[in-house]
């Protein structure tokens, strides 16, 4: 007994956190004054915004105020319970009709926080021993969603098909030495429509082959091709021209395009019912404020009413695109249809802290000269294929073609004084 | 059993919490009930699978039969057959703002609650005894809400960006600052979900090697958020510490499971209030062991900022400890304050760590700027800052009204879990039968309640859940009072077996004079 006391005085736990230095870049933030919209206030200095991913320029669109006002009215803010204790307002009934009808699937389910909608939807189907086969680059989300619902995690080598359907057969193989276990086990590929880490697109149409032969279900994450691929902005579904039943659930969350915070998820009744009562994001955690879903709501008629913005944006894509290649030091890394880019260093300079450093000093520059731009953040030690740094360019339909203009220019004068 | 506690040096105040059990012939006969539903949903199923019955449920692509099945038919037995003939009283929509009264949807179903299908009427000024609206932030007062008016015109609803990339905006600086003064500490972080505040931070403090011990009925975010860190987890049982210092005791001599290692860190997950059982955290019993045993706290006070303590600062107040003595006090604004998102405050250090290391922080968007007014509104006016005494006014309503209501339900002889001062009031109800009777009565008697069954509850346990407010008045709860009076006698649902006071009207007067 006294050595067991003795043990109990020795025992000294770790710091409940590790002492951070001061010079972090994520200590020293941006702090934006006023809202984040096409002119940006940063750190006090007014800059053209590059930063925010408000693609179709909602965020400041006086429609979507004046109905999230009304709805404020009406509802007030928040709404003081789950949806399954009188958490569900007829606006959330609304927008999950409105969302179904747009992109024509049987049901929708919304989200209060879009990074909860795909890390619960993953959950909710696929559990310990189904067999997830997902891209090596996918975003921090889905690697979490993956996590919690323990099942093996297969990784293929970033739109490589080749390699997936490798993956397929060598696990073809094993079903056959074990066929009664292989009955039972579902089997899911988890992509991207835009990756958010890469900006390329899926090759979707090979994925819907892939599927049919080997049997597998796909689950789709649109959160930057909502509302930016297709001709009417239904997402990398319309882009291809693929029938949308025959993707098995697609997941998006509303805080790019439709500028509003949330997620959503939708599909087919058969499918996006279960997640009613088995989405952890969705059962125990508060529904969306009703003002945030009316003005999700008012953005979706904008969308359906003005179906040209989405040219004009593409169009802004591959004019600054075009812009940005050729400066040395910094390589376009995105599909010129993209709305957001990365710059990464065409030859490092030996450490990650380093290039982060050496990026930081461009994105100084810019801000300085009035275009606000940012750095991609990771975290490092949590991601499982850590992207290189990167400086993040978003194009927004509110943009002009000066301001295009001028952000490549500067970005080139920044590239030429810091890296040379 | 009753359980009060006068351990004169560690409680102020008397601690009396409530878990009586119901005679045996309610168990057999919840078991009995649940049995009788099994059976025919046996019988149901096979009645569908040869076609003598209609299949009501959503079925596979005719193009993917063959693939493996995305459900297995087990799974969801209890869902199909038990859940969906009660299915009614859950998910009922509401068009009106969630405050004490509200305007519900009306819903009927042609097909036994398989489809819903809606009227176009709504029934008016139903009494709301299910929405979590404590202090009666759940408002549309054009006055008090002038200044999220005007927030909501200048900055839009939305942000599009992470707080480390462009997403901090002055508001949330102001809004940090705010709560790190309300709850008198260094520093503090918001984030826009209750739910992920757990699920995202948990794992940035804690890793491979440490060790969690948390209460047996903690809430799925803290679970989750547990299990995504990859610490070694183990369960105490609830709000009992003996159990909690066994396992310090065990974990500290034994180390880890194989290498014997010693660990890394030690935390403890509680929550302020359990919100399925109304009992608050033995703070200060927690805090003597973490100090003996030198290890973390970790306090989830969802449901008890605001509602509880004289001046609505949680269960660190209402115990008369200070805030220094708990490593990391984490809540939710959705509750007390009527809005949505969640904090984390603490140190100095702690904040800068997670500012730099949350997941939160650097993959989820930030808190949109009206629900941050909101919270600043709503906080200034519990604080004082706006010059009225409005605030204080509404933390004494809801611990006058929850005494109250407590009170006139031990007389009427229900059986009532949790603490005397907690807000939240779960009325057991055991039989499954009951549970849908009852919120289906309550309902024609105009009152909205919440009944919770299994899986939420322990299989024999299923409840009822009131939420008491600030801003329902005497009237209000008089009524509720007299429609659950009647409906118990109606389903026999008085189980208490103590004697109580026929003559209410003396014991106020007594009471009266015992309070200061």
């Amino acid at each position: 007994v006294q050595e067991k006391e003795e043990l109990i005085e020795e025992w000294q736990p770790e710091p409940l956190v590790p002492s951070v230095p001061k010079e972090h870049p994520a200590l020293n933030y941006n702090i934006v004054s006023g809202p984040p919209t096409h002119i940006i206030t940063v750190n006090g200095k007014k800059c053209v915004n590059f930063a925010s991913f408000n693609f179709l320029g909602l965020l400041d669109n006086e429609k979507v105020k004046n109905a999230a006002q009304a709805s404020l009215k009406k509802y007030g803010v928040g709404t003081c319970g789950p949806r399954g204790f009188y958490g569900t307002f007829d606006v959330h009934l609304e927008l999950e009709e409105r969302l179904a009808k747009f992109m024509r699937t049987e049901e929708a389910i919304i989200y209060s926080y879009g990074f909860a909608t795909i890390a619960s939807a993953i959950p909710a189907y696929s559990k310990r021993g189904d067999i997830v086969f997902v891209d090596e680059a996918s975003c921090f989300a889905i690697q979490k969603g993956l996590q919690a619902s323990r099942s093996n995690i297969k990784l293929f080598k970033h739109n490589d098909m080749a390699d997936l359907e490798r993956l397929l057969k060598d696990q073809e193989t094993e079903d056959q030495k074990n066929p009664r276990k292989a009955r039972v086990t579902r089997r899911f590929i988890v992509v991207e429509g835009l990756y958010m880490n890469t900006g390329d697109i899926c090759p979707l149409p090979e994925l819907i082959k892939l599927k049919y032969k080997y049997k597998v279900r796909i689950f789709l994450e649109e959160s930057l091709s909502f509302g930016v691929l297709g001709e009417h902005g239904r997402g990398i579904t319309e882009h291809f021209g693929i029938n949308i039943d025959d993707i098995d659930l697609i997941s998006a969350n509303m805080e790019n395009s439709l500028a509003s915070i949330g997620g959503f998820c939708c599909g087919r009744s058969f499918i996006i019912d279960h997640q009613r009562l088995s989405g952890q994001g969705y059962c125990f955690s508060a529904s969306l404020p009703p003002l945030l879903a009316a003005a999700a709501i008012e953005a979706l008629n904008i969308m359906e009413d003005n179906p040209d913005i989405f040219q004009i944006l593409r169009h802004k894509c591959e004019r600054i695109h075009k812009a940005l290649q050729g400066i040395s030091g910094l390589k376009v890394v995105g599909e010129s249809f993209s709305p957001t880019l990365h710059l990464q260093l065409e030859e490092s300079c030996g450490s990650r802290e380093n290039d982060v450093k050496l990026l930081k000093r461009v994105v100084d520059y810019c801000m300085n000269s009035g275009i606000a731009l940012t750095q991609a953040r990771y975290l490092d030690k949590e991601e499982k294929c850590l992207p290189a740094p990167s400086i993040r360019v978003v194009i927004t339909v509110e943009q002009t073609e000066q301001e295009l203009d001028k952000a490549a220019s500067l970005l080139k004068e920044a590239a030429q004084s810091v890296l040379n | 059993q009753k359980n009060g506690i006068s351990n004169g040096t560690l409680y102020k105040k008397t601690f009396i919490e409530h878990f009586e059990q119901a005679p045996m012939y309610v168990a057999v006969l919840t078991f009995l009930g649940f049995g009788v539903g099994t059976v025919f949903g046996y019988l149901r199923d096979f009645m569908r699978a040869w076609g003598l019955e209609k299949r009501n449920v959503a079925t596979e692509r005719e193009q993917q039969k063959d693939f493996v099945p995305l459900y297995q038919d087990f799974e969801n037995f209890y869902t199909r057959n038990l859940y969906m003939r009660i299915r009614d009283n859950w998910n009922r929509p509401i068009c009106s703002v969630p405050g004490p009264q509200f305007d519900l949807m009306e819903r009927v179903t042609d097909d036994y609650n398989w489809t819903f299908r809606f009227t176009g009427r709504t029934i008016k000024n139903v009494i709301n005894m299910g929405s979590y609206n404590y202090l009666g932030f759940a408002e549309t007062d054009v006055n008090a809400l002038k200044t999220v008016t005007r927030e909501l015109q200048k900055y839009g609803t939305g942000i599009c960006s992470t707080r480390q990339e462009m997403g901090t905006l002055d508001k949330h600086v102001e809004l940090e600052q705010l709560v790190a003064k309300f709850l008198g500490v260094e520093d503090s972080m918001v984030f826009g979900m209750g739910f992920a505040t757990n699920s995202m931070n948990i794992p940035a403090l804690v890793g491979k090697g440490c060790l969690i011990l948390s209460d047996e009925l903690n809430h799925t975010s803290l679970v989750l958020g547990a299990r995504l860190s990859g610490a070694t987890i183990r369960i105490f049982k609830h709000n009992n510490m003996q159990s909690l210092e066994k396992l310090l005791r065990e974990a500290i001599i034994y180390g880890q499971p194989r290498s014997r290692r010693a660990w890394r860190k030690i935390i403890i997950l509680v929550e302020g209030i359990y919100s399925m059982e109304g009992s608050i955290v033995r703070l200060p019993e927690i805090v003597s062991l973490k100090k003996k045993y030198k290890a973390y706290l970790y306090l989830d006070e969802a449901h008890s900022i605001g509602a509880v303590g004289a001046t609505g600062r949680g269960v660190v107040e209402y115990f008369g400890m200070s805030p220094d003595d708990v490593d990391v006090l984490m809540g939710t604004f959705t509750k007390s304050f009527g809005a949505a998102g969640g904090y984390i405050a603490g140190k100095k250090d702690l904040v800068d760590f997670l500012r730099t290391h949350s997941h939160s922080a650097v993959y989820a968007t930030s808190m949109c700027p009206p629900v941050a007014e909101q919270i600043i509104r709503a906080m200034k006016c519990l604080m004082g800052l706006d010059g009225t005494t409005q605030g204080l006014q509404r933390v004494r309503q809801l611990g006058k009204n929850t005494r109250y209501f407590r009170r006139r339900l031990h007389e009427m002889g229900f059986i009532i879990y949790g603490n005397d001062d907690s807000p939240v009031v779960p009325l057991l109800l055991y039989m499954p039968g009951k549970i849908g009777a009852f919120a289906r009565r309550m309902l024609e008697k105009n009152i909205g309640v919440v009944v919770v069954g299994f899986p939420a509850t322990p299989i024999t346990e299923s409840r009822a859940r009131f939420c008491v407010s600030a801003a329902h008045t005497r009237e209000m709860l008089d009524t509720v009072l007299n429609a659950l009076d009647e409906l118990g006698d109606f389903l026999h649902l008085k189980y208490s077996r103590y004697s109580k006071s026929s003559h209410p009207e003396l014991y106020e007067e007594t009471r009266l004079e015992l309070e200061d």
